[in-house]
């Protein structure tokens, strides 16, 4: 009974204890590794991760997929970063039309939910599978971006949007109080509202929810939705974190972030696994990277490093599940 | 050949074969028959090696055996034909026949010729006019039949097991099989022929073994026996419950379809539905028998708003005309589908019983926004309760139960919606004796207390148990309508049977 509890919870936190074990490694390793500034460093560098992953969660909790938020979210930033320091101009109508700084950055938001509602309703009205309906899009979005930025970066935004990926409130980043917040909310939603609860019951078994009388189309476009208005947040970070929106930000962060949720132990077909799982995952992915990086270990090794770290977590997660 | 001796095979919550014996000889047919549910799958689940965790032993050609996997008892000399076609519809004929089995030149590539040369000769055997090299994907399923008998006829097998292999092809192929059955038999195998058609059974068999309820009940030899007397042992009992109140008169219908129509969803010209008209009083149970294909499932799913709706359809409630395009709009109007796969349409077996009995009325259970944990425990506790779910905890994975308690979640969850006619398809096959006649009670219980249900079953047995009225469908349409009183089971099947399939035969 006991030795049966103990297994139980070895299971239950055996990310965090893998974090643990990886924390205590890369502080004996490197001593600039378990410093403030690096820690605060590293909740920064994960905080966009996080953003796009909580969404990238909700979907694969319906046994979807999303591969379009690296492109969902450049182009968002960039359409706020656009707004913010040209405006619209219609040279025809010799009209012209400035944004402020919250206007921009809901036109972003915005663009965001709007190209993730599409991912939702191409999903559902047509029956394209998620992989194939959001690997559109990613290529969609990529393209806009470039067309809406001629292919050069926008930069020189302003201070008070630098805030937003650079600031500190109450002694912590700011980001990570975005991301934080977000995270709650998603918490929330997932264990505590129907709508969380049709989002498991639509992963696990889809043709029961619908004879349930659960509109699985509506809650898989809400989902779809909210994944594209998360990125377009990420979108927002990392643009203003580097004062400058690049044409190709968020290039492969669908698979950081893909990354996370498997590693968190949510479960690809769907119905199994958690928002904190996530977290979980997307932090140990960041403070591999960043010890990688204190450690000197050459990039290219470093993604040789990640892929095997996501191929063992899935093999664990795996052999609990058959031990169940 | 072959004894199994005293096999016991438990699933979780479920005892699907007890102490089951029987023998195979050699150059003998032996019939092994019994009803749905009774066991007759996972003997040959167990014979063919697909389980390995059994009780009791297989003695084979005098030594014990247990077999690791299908393919080494195939190697044995044990093959199985099934009745779901396990071929795969893109690969060609001779492919299929030889897939896990390949034949290798010395070179180590695929020796197409041979294995083509040897596909032609079984099918010459089997008399199917088909190229060897035609997609499996284009034959008919007869035709589909046969590939798969001659897959088990590739290897030299002592032991031939046939599962309904007469399910789905003509009278002439039936005559082909049953020639083949006879050279087998003079060459010394042992068959093990599984087949609901007793006619059949008659004409080829020379042993039979009754299983019921997961137990060998009886075997012998066909010679002596009739018809009638295997029937007798095959169900050896009638259904037994409390008979309800008769449904009192009372005049209002609580629900009134009138001319449904479905069409066939990938050939427009066909009707899967064919103005099926039909009323429902409160407090009444109307059964309705169909053969496969009859059109029952679609019925109901139509009616809940599964599929959709004829222009010319009307449904009537309490005398209000309503439109059901979804599920949805069919719970707001006071109906509730029990789904004939509830592993597939009724659960979601990765949750708990909790959520799965509060899944269809989660909107009552919330407050202030969130889901009230408080409300769902009362719930679920309600009804674990009042249905006797028998249930480690409320937080036990539904996966984990067994097939009648599972059934009773899903009865739950409709239940919770307060509905006012439930429709029950299928709502207790595969289930054990036990659950099912608790399931039976249910039913009269729930129509006692003024609920209207439309009960769809293929089980002739159990629609005359609980039925006040009896609606017979064949080919989507109605055929006869009987009272409880008037119905027999001979009356009944006669209406089941498709007038061409009728017609022909007489």
């Amino acid at each position: 009974m006991n030795l049966q509890n103990y297994r139980a919870n070895l299971i239950r936190f055996q990310s965090l204890i893998a974090l643990f074990i990886l924390c205590l490694g890369l502080s004996i390793l490197s001593d600039k590794f378990l410093t403030v500034s690096n820690a605060w460093n590293v909740m920064r560098q994960i905080s966009v991760n996080i953003c796009i992953s909580t969404g990238m969660t909700l979907i694969v909790l319906t046994a979807g997929i999303d591969l379009s938020v690296g492109s969902v979210l450049a182009l968002c930033g960039a359409i706020t970063a656009g707004l913010l320091r040209n405006g619209i101009e219609i040279p025809s109508g010799n009209l012209y039309i400035g944004f402020t700084l919250l206007g921009a950055v809901l036109a972003g938001v915005l663009t965001g939910s709007l190209l993730g509602a599409f991912n939702g309703w191409t999903i559902t009205k047509f029956k394209v599978p998620p992989f194939v309906a959001t690997l559109a899009m990613l290529t969609i979005a990529r393209g806009l971006t470039m067309l809406w930025t001629q292919g050069f970066p926008i930069s020189g935004l302003g201070d008070t949007f630098l805030y937003l990926g650079t600031g500190w409130l109450l002694g912590i980043p700011v980001p990570v109080w975005i991301s934080g917040i977000i995270v709650l909310i998603a918490v929330l939603i997932t264990n505590k509202t129907r709508l969380g609860r049709y989002i498991y019951a639509i992963g696990g078994n889809e043709s029961a929810s619908k004879l349930s009388g659960i509109n699985v189309n509506k809650v898989k476009i809400i989902v779809y939705t909210i994944a594209g208005a998360l990125a377009a947040v990420g979108g927002l970070l990392v643009t203003s974190r580097l004062d400058s929106a690049q044409p190709n930000a968020g290039t492969s962060y669908e698979l950081d972030s893909i990354a996370a949720v498997v590693i968190g132990g949510t479960s690809l077909s769907g119905g199994r696994g958690s928002i904190l799982g996530t977290v979980q995952g997307a932090v140990i992915i960041g403070v591999l990277n960043n010890g990688l990086v204190l450690l000197n270990v050459s990039p290219f090794w470093q993604q040789v490093v990640k892929g095997f770290v996501i191929l063992l977590a899935v093999i664990i997660d795996k052999s609990n599940s058959k031990n169940d | 050949m072959l004894v199994v001796d005293k096999i016991t095979k438990r699933f979780p919550g479920v005892l699907a074969l007890e102490d089951v014996s029987l023998t195979l000889e050699a150059g003998k047919i032996t019939a092994l028959i019994g009803e749905n549910g009774a066991g007759k799958s996972t003997l040959m689940k167990v014979l063919s090696g697909i389980y390995q965790d059994y009780e009791g032993q297989i003695i084979f050609k005098g030594n014990v055996v247990r077999f690791s996997d299908p393919k080494d008892a195939q190697e044995q000399g044990i093959a199985i034909i099934h009745q779901e076609l396990n071929l795969i519809p893109y690969l060609s004929i001779t492919e299929n026949i030889f897939l896990g089995r390949e034949v290798i030149t010395q070179y180590g590539t695929l020796d197409k010729r041979k294995m083509k040369i040897r596909t032609q000769e079984l099918l010459d055997k089997l008399k199917l006019s088909v190229k060897p090299d035609a997609l499996v994907a284009s034959l008919k399923v007869g035709q589909q039949q046969v590939v798969e008998i001659a897959k088990a006829l590739l290897t030299e097998s002592d032991i031939i097991i046939m599962d309904e292999p007469t399910s789905a092809i003509t009278e002439n192929e039936v005559e082909v099989l049953f020639g083949i059955i006879d050279d087998l038999k003079k060459q010394g195998k042992a068959i093990v022929y599984v087949s609901h058609k007793l006619d059949e059974l008659f004409r080829i068999a020379d042993h039979y073994v009754v299983l019921r309820d997961g137990k060998s009940i009886e075997s012998g030899e066909m010679k002596g026996i009739t018809q009638d007397m295997l029937i007798q042992k095959m169900v050896g009992r009638s259904i037994q419950v409390m008979r309800k109140q008769a449904c009192e008169a009372r005049e209002d219908n609580l629900i009134a379809i009138k001319r449904l129509f479905l069409k066939h969803p990938v050939r427009p010209k066909e009707d899967l539905l064919k103005n099926v008209s039909l009323s429902v009083k409160k407090g009444e149970v109307l059964g309705i028998f169909g053969l496969m294909g009859a059109g029952r499932t679609e019925l109901l799913e139509t009616i809940f708003g599964l599929h959709p709706f004829s222009s010319k359809s009307e449904i009537h409630i309490e005398n209000t005309r309503i439109i059901i395009n979804s599920p949805s709009d069919a719970i707001k109007a006071g109906l509730a589908l029990v789904p004939e796969d509830r592993k597939r349409d009724g659960l979601v077996l990765g949750m708990d019983v909790k959520t799965n009995i509060c899944l269809t009325t989660l909107p009552d259970l919330e407050e202030r926004g969130f889901l009230s944990n408080l409300k769902e425990s009362l719930l679920s506790k309600k009804y674990i309760e009042e249905l006797k779910i028998k249930t480690s905890s409320p937080q036990q994975q539904a996966k984990n139960l067994s097939g009648g308690n599972q059934q009773k979640i899903v009865l739950a969850k409709w239940l919770a919606t307060k509905p006012k006619l439930l429709l029950l398809d299928e709502p207790t096959r595969g289930i054990d004796i036990h659950a099912k006649s608790e399931i039976y009670k249910l039913i009269l219980n729930l129509a006692d207390s003024g609920l209207g249900i439309i009960i769809v079953s293929s089980e002739l047995p159990e629609i005359l148990a609980v039925s006040d009225r009896i609606l017979v469908m064949a080919e989507g349409a109605v055929t006869a309508e009987f009272s409880s009183e008037e119905a027999t089971e001979d009356s009944i099947l006669k209406a089941a049977i498709p007038k061409s399939v009728y017609e022909n035969q007489l």
